[in-house]
């Protein structure tokens, strides 16, 4: 059994880690609002791009086609893993990076498969266990902005166009509530367009198009690329806050059932103590009056 | 006059305007244009540049990065990657960003650098642009 002193000393110790788990959740769900707010901010825009791109290449005789949207034999495959810069978030890193894994794997056989890394976690990992690395982003969570999610697209849409790469898949984290995470693993590229969510059958002969169809569907491809881009980095972003919160939600609840287990063990070694202590005393006064 | 004209500006930050006007100016990529009630459909580039949303007395002047915009039935879509309010423009900053991009050029790195830094500097000089047309009104 531990002495008085010691156990005291672990008591208070975890109510310090409890106290800096405590004030990481409150962080946590800060943040996790905020990056809540920017994924419904960018519901309409993407919403709105999507019908268009869905407009332009649906409607008429003629449909439209666009470089980005040819698929060609599969070879190389680039997987962009989508991870956090910190830890302490639960399973969050450690699901993405197994899920990568398989998938590397999966390709592995069939074609040349190359990472780009998002996150410091992400990062670390492969290139201590020598992944074949197209290109690598630390750093970009804290005080994530729109050009951040420009960068990553240019890069993923040039070396796609540049035919270095065949298929590129992403690998991330949505943000279905606090407490759940999907792991989702999307075809980036060769480009297919969505079913807009509310289909609306509309008469698209009357339109004018300025320059026209073709250029209009080039510019838009890019920029639908971009803000799915962005999505999936807010999504990944209020992810791993919502996995952080969690985590030291729970980290907090431990540490208030060990501070309750070591309080009980410190009242008992202490009425241990003075029991003995009493008995020694009786005992000398017995000793005493016998004499 | 009846303002039946409906705009809606929409960029990845949220909607930035939803309400009806008398008109719109838009920088298309072949040269600007204005879409009045009863526009015929159509759906355009937008480049870079001002947009001008007239509603009665008030005029607003937002500053653009580009994108598309698709006019029917009276409702005009603007979908671009940023629209600023010439109000809200920090001149200092925009004037910064300019002289960024301007010396990134005189710099003459790789291709691609130098379309960014072209794009840039396209970017920069039409917000402040914005803030001058804006001095210019009141």
């Amino acid at each position: 059994m531990a002495t008085l002193r010691e156990i005291r000393q672990r008591i208070s110790s975890v109510k310090t880690t409890q106290q800096i788990t405590k004030a990481m959740k409150m962080v946590a769900a800060a943040k996790m609002r905020r990056a809540q707010e920017s994924i419904l901010a960018i519901r309409p825009y993407a919403n709105e791009i999507n019908g268009l791109i869905h407009h332009i290449a649906e409607s008429g005789d003629d449909k439209m086609d666009s470089a980005l949207m040819q698929s060609r034999p599969v070879e190389k495959v680039l997987i962009v893993v989508v991870a956090a810069d910190r830890g302490l978030c639960g399973a969050f890193n450690s699901n993405i990076i197994r899920a990568t894994e398989s998938l590397f794997e999966k390709y592995k056989s069939s074609s040349a498969v190359e990472l780009y890394t998002i996150g410091r976690k992400a990062t670390e990992y492969f290139s201590k266990r020598e992944y074949p690395l197209f290109k690598q982003k630390t750093g970009i969570f804290h005080g994530l902005n729109f050009e951040r999610a420009l960068e990553i697209s240019r890069d993923v849409v040039s070396a796609y166009e540049a035919e270095l790469f065949d298929r590129v898949i992403f690998v991330y984290n949505e943000f279905k509530s606090a407490i759940q995470q999907n792991l989702r693993e999307e075809v980036f590229l060769p480009f297919v367009a969505e079913q807009p969510e509310e289909t609306t059958i509309q008469d698209y002969n009357e339109y004018i198009y300025e320059p026209d169809k073709q250029s209009i569907l080039d510019a838009l491809i890019p920029k639908h690329l971009n803000v799915q881009v962005w999505r999936i980095l807010l999504e990944s972003n209020a992810a791993e806050q919502g996995a952080r919160m969690t985590a030291m939600d729970n980290a907090t609840e431990n540490a208030e059932e060990i501070k309750s287990k070591l309080t009980l063990y410190y009242n008992r070694a202490r009425q241990a103590a003075i029991t003995t202590e009493i008995s020694e005393i009786v005992g000398g006064a017995e000793a005493l009056k016998e004499s | 006059m009846n303002e039946t004209l409906h705009l809606e500006i929409v960029t990845p930050f949220g909607t930035v305007l939803d309400e009806p006007v008398q008109s719109c100016m838009l920088p298309g990529e072949q040269g600007a244009f204005q879409v009045l009630k009863n526009h015929a459909s159509l759906v355009s580039n937008v480049d870079i540049g001002l947009i001008k949303v007239e509603r009665g007395s008030s005029n607003t002047l937002f500053a653009t990065s580009g994108g598309f915009c698709e006019v029917k039935d009276n409702v005009i879509r603007i979908i671009v990657e940023s629209a600023e309010q010439a109000e809200s423009i920090d001149a200092y900053r925009a004037q910064q960003a300019k002289e960024r991009a301007e010396q990134r050029l005189a710099e003459k790195k790789s291709q691609v650098d130098m379309q960014r830094a072209e794009l840039a500097l396209k970017r920069a000089v039409n917000r402040l642009k914005a803030v001058e047309v804006l001095k210019s009104i009141h």
